[in-house]
């Protein structure tokens, strides 16, 4: 089963790369943005048929490593 | 100042680079130095255990989220709940917060780039055990070296910080005015726990203990754990 762990700045917490990438589309004039926030994306490949265990498992696994929760939201998909 | 009895660890993982800084420094002082590799997993009789500064890891996926799980970090989390002293410079800080050994996270600098320079350093707490060779507004000048080290810490756990005395650095000019070079919170450069044996900073005093280096006020720092008055 493939699960896939989008991780991102928490609303509120500044964002430098995010920032810095809409400084650079302003720049190239593409005036439309308001806002961009950067994250990143974790895709995982996991030995397990059931889809609420695999999502529990993915949960602790962000809980404990895959996301800083001080600063970061994590959301995830299971595909 | 010499100072034999003084047992100190510093921890090297993968990816550490400032260990032999960290041990010449130390042993300058007079302390007795063993670099310990991140696989063993006991830590016996020392004085202070350092966290020293580098890439551990590589910094992949964050910095020091990974070290946090190596075999000694279980001997440095019990070591450091039993009152020992335990210091973290630049990556060993960002370990320490990824351990929630010390309150906060670690974002890119606000500028996103890597800043490596002197910079001047304000001495905001020193009732501890590793400032207390400087006095408060002690102005110091030291090298910072690093490209995630924009402290965060929301507002409320930020207002506990200031009450408890825990916020023991903050960026500054040389006249002690406000500079940030990365954007932290309250331009923090430095902060303990609430119980002051755990001390975190991202400037680097082991780089600053000869002049002839350009700086040697790392010094008074690096002597603040020696056991002599």
């Amino acid at each position: 089963m493939k699960i896939i762990v989008n991780i991102q700045l928490k609303n509120g917490v500044l964002d430098p790369q995010g920032k810095a990438v809409h400084h650079a589309l302003s720049s190239l004039h593409f005036d439309e943005v308001s806002d961009v926030r950067v994250g990143k994306q974790i895709i995982l490949e996991i030995d397990e048929d059931d889809k609420d265990k695999a999502k529990q498992k993915a949960i602790k696994m962000c809980e404990e490593l895959l996301a800083n929760t001080v600063i970061e939201d994590y959301s995830i998909e299971i595909v | 100042m010499k100072n034999k009895s003084l047992k100190v660890a510093v921890i090297v993982f993968p990816g550490t680079n400032c260990e032999y800084d960290t041990k010449y420094a130390f042993e300058k002082i007079g302390a007795d130095v063993q670099l310990i590799w991140h696989q063993k997993e006991e830590l016996v009789k020392f004085d202070l255990v350092v966290l020293p500064g580098g890439f551990s890891y590589g910094d992949y996926l964050r910095s020091g989220a990974i070290s946090k799980f190596s075999p000694i970090m279980k001997s440095v989390i019990d070591y450091a709940n039993s009152g020992g002293n335990v210091l973290g410079i630049c990556n060993g800080f960002q370990i320490l917060l990824e351990t929630n050994l010390l309150p906060g996270a670690m974002k890119k600098n606000q500028n996103v780039h890597f800043v490596s320079k002197y910079h001047h350093l304000k001495v905001v707490n020193n009732d501890n055990s590793f400032l207390n060779k400087l006095e408060k507004d002690d102005i110091i000048n030291i090298p910072i070296a690093h490209g995630e080290g924009n402290y965060y810490l929301d507002s409320e756990n930020l207002q506990k910080l200031i009450e408890n005395e825990q916020i023991l650095l903050t960026y500054c000019d040389k006249n002690g005015k406000n500079l940030n070079p990365n954007g932290s919170v309250n331009a923090i450069a430095g902060i303990c726990n609430v119980n002051k044996n755990v001390f975190g900073l991202m400037p680097h005093p082991e780089r600053a203990i000869e002049d002839i280096l350009g700086s040697s006020d790392g010094k008074a720092m690096i002597e603040g754990f020696s056991k002599s008055a």
